[in-house]
């Protein structure tokens, strides 16, 4: 199974602390000392209490912003500046509304500066791949929201990511359309196998994606954590695993961890606001 | 998926036959209303065109308004037909509209231009916009159009001047769009163009440059508009030839047929112009969806 694309997507999270500041000038921590590994090819999933630092574990995977301590790797090399071979799918969907589907698909070779009709080939397979080569021509907003993640599916993976960074990717989408864009997801990754680091807020769908799933604290995070999944694979439907008596008890097993981290970022919020309204 | 969707789709249609055909009445129904409601609107704008012309022409022809400082329909187009066959104080009427429409497109052009390039640029780099914020906002905030006498005497009573007027004019418009514009690009685009592998000017020409255009657009409108009175409005302070001196001169010979036929050349001028534009407009955004571009074209 390993091939060439195998061989990075190593994250290595040692310490990881970043500040923000805020735009009133104090500095806030996002997340502190996070430690984690990732190992190539592995699809891991990380689970968290709202507003506690899963989208900033993603960017700072990704290079968008730098971490205030500690080290960030990614394929062995220490992440500074644009990580190389990352691809990013975000909640709400990056399609430039602008540029038909197949040109979206394309951008990522047409950023490398290759020929735009080999470009555009490229992008007509991926499309086939995500079952959507009848729509090359369509404009973003004349797709479902389904169809939209699948072409942004094909975007971040034209690019033949070593390391696949998704940012709560299905959450907009409902349910039914979620399932099957897991079933989805896990079919292509399996062709590729990228590293996934896949931030959701739904446990079923992190246990029946991931190898394994990281819990965060509630903010400012840190990993709480890190359960192995050791269900087989290929998994299969979403829809089956999830009556897996195994998957059920490691449902169990993190919903305990996390709802402690969730009650607790919930009680923090309620009580600001409580306290503020004393105050006031 | 869509396979299945469209399969569940046509077994609901097979089964609520009679909905459907009722749907396609009112289908029907409604654009013949529509239809009926557009003839209507078209009717009475072609009504109130005549009525007004016409009361006009009575009042001054019964001398109820002073056709001496009122004018009247009859003699604008007098105006306009001697003005065509035997040429304005300043040659051939034909090139006094030139004059005009050429330094009000090449002022258009300039000031657009450098709106887009100043405005962009500006707003990709904030530390230099933090720096010229206050300057620029003073000239703006500055009544532009005595800046023409400045250029006549600078430039002479050539081409030049109008043409700079109309391009300072037109510059104000598009600069702050473009600025804004380029600040309002959604971050998610930018950093999933950076992620992929875009260069920074790569992520201008792809994402940036694109998503500002619809502010830009719509700027273009009320700059078109600034072009010409920029052009007009320097022929006025200085000129030797163009349709804002033929509105000066047919004023010191109170003229009021003079003035409202140059007028009436500017306006059609105008009117083509915009017309261009919307053509224009309709093709850079076709990626939007139909109903916003419906919407706005309702609304004209
Ligand atoms: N650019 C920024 N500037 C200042 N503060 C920020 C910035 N980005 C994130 N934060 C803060 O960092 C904290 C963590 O944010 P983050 O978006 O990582 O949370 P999250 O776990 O992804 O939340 P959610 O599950 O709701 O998406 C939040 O308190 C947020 O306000
Ligand atoms: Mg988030």
């Amino acid at each position: 199974m390993p091939d060439a694309s195998n061989s990075g997507g190593r994250v290595e999270f040692t310490g990881v602390t970043k500040r923000f500041v805020t735009p009133t000038g104090a500095a806030m921590t996002a997340i502190r000392d996070v430690n984690l590994i990732v190992e190539p090819g592995t699809f891991c999933a990380v689970v968290g209490p709202t507003g506690c630092g899963k989208s900033t574990t993603l960017t700072l995977a990704a290079g968008l912003e730098r971490a205030s301590g500690g080290s960030v790797r990614v394929s062995g090399h220490e992440v500074d500046g644009i990580t190389k071979g990352v691809s990013f799918v975000f909640q709400t969907d990056a399609l430039l509304p602008w540029k038909s589907v197949l040109a979206n698909v394309a951008l990522g070779p047409i950023f490398r500066r290759v020929d735009k009709h080999q470009a555009h080939a490229e992008a007509e397979i991926w499309l086939k791949t995500v079952g959507l080569n009848a729509f090359g021509n369509h404009y973003p907003h004349q797709l479902s929201g389904g169809m939209r993640k699948r072409v942004s599916l094909a975007a971040a993976l034209i690019n033949k990511p070593s390391l696949l960074l998704m940012d709560e990717p299905f959450s907009a989408l409902d349910v039914q359309t979620r399932a099957i864009m897991s079933n989805e997801l896990l079919r292509l990754w399996e062709k590729t196998r990228p590293t996934v680091l896949f931030v959701t807020h739904d446990l079923e769908e992190a246990i029946g994606l991931a190898d394994q799933v990281v819990v965060m604290t509630a903010g400012p995070a840190t990993v709480k954590a890190v359960y192995k999944i050791d269900l087989p694979r290929p998994r299969g439907d979403m829809q089956e695993v999830r009556f897996d008596p195994k998957f059920l008890d490691l449902y169990k097993q993190i919903w305990e961890s996390l709802r402690e981290e969730v009650d607790r970022a919930y009680a923090r919020t309620t009580e600001i606001s409580s306290v503020k309204g004393v105050s006031q | 998926m869509s396979a299945d969707c469209t399969k569940a789709e046509s077994d609901m249609a097979s089964v609520t036959i009679p909905a459907a055909i009722s749907e396609s009445t009112i289908a029907r129904n409604a654009q013949i209303r529509m239809r009926k409601r557009k003839r209507f609107v078209l009717a009475s704008q072609l009504g109130t065109f005549i009525f007004i012309i016409g009361s006009w022409q009575i009042m001054a022809d019964y001398k109820i308004i002073d056709p001496f400082f009122f004018g009247s329909p009859g003699g604008i187009v007098f105006r306009l037909y001697d003005w065509a066959q035997n040429g304005t104080a300043y040659g051939p009427l034909w090139l006094q509209v030139w004059v005009t429409l050429e330094e009000a497109i090449l002022g258009f052009c300039l000031g657009v231009v450098t709106g887009i390039i100043f405005g962009v640029s500006l707003a990709e780099f904030p530390l230099l916009s933090d720096i010229l914020g206050p300057y620029i906002k003073a000239v703006n905030a500055m009544p532009r159009i005595v800046l023409g006498s400045i250029f006549v005497i600078w430039l002479g009573l050539g081409l030049p001047s109008k043409v700079v007027l109309a391009a300072v004019l037109v510059f104000f418009v598009v600069f702050f769009n473009a600025f804004e514009g380029v600040r309002s690009v959604d971050r998610n685009f930018i950093s999933n163009a950076r992620i992929l592998g875009a260069s920074r000017l790569q992520v201008i020409r792809h994402v940036v440059f694109p998503s500002a255009m619809t502010w830009i657009i719509a700027s273009l409108h009320v700059a078109l508009g600034f072009s010409i009175i920029g052009a007009i409005v320097g022929e006025f302070l200085g000129a030797q030839q163009g349709l804002g001196l033929v509105i000066a001169t047919a004023q010191n010979n109170f003229d009021a047929n003079g003035v409202f036929g140059a007028m009436l050349m500017i306006g059609i001028i105008a009117l083509g112009a915009e017309a261009i534009m919307g053509k224009v407009e309709k093709r850079l955004l076709k990626w939007r969806p139909r109903a916003a571009s419906d919407q706005t074209s309702a609304g004209m």
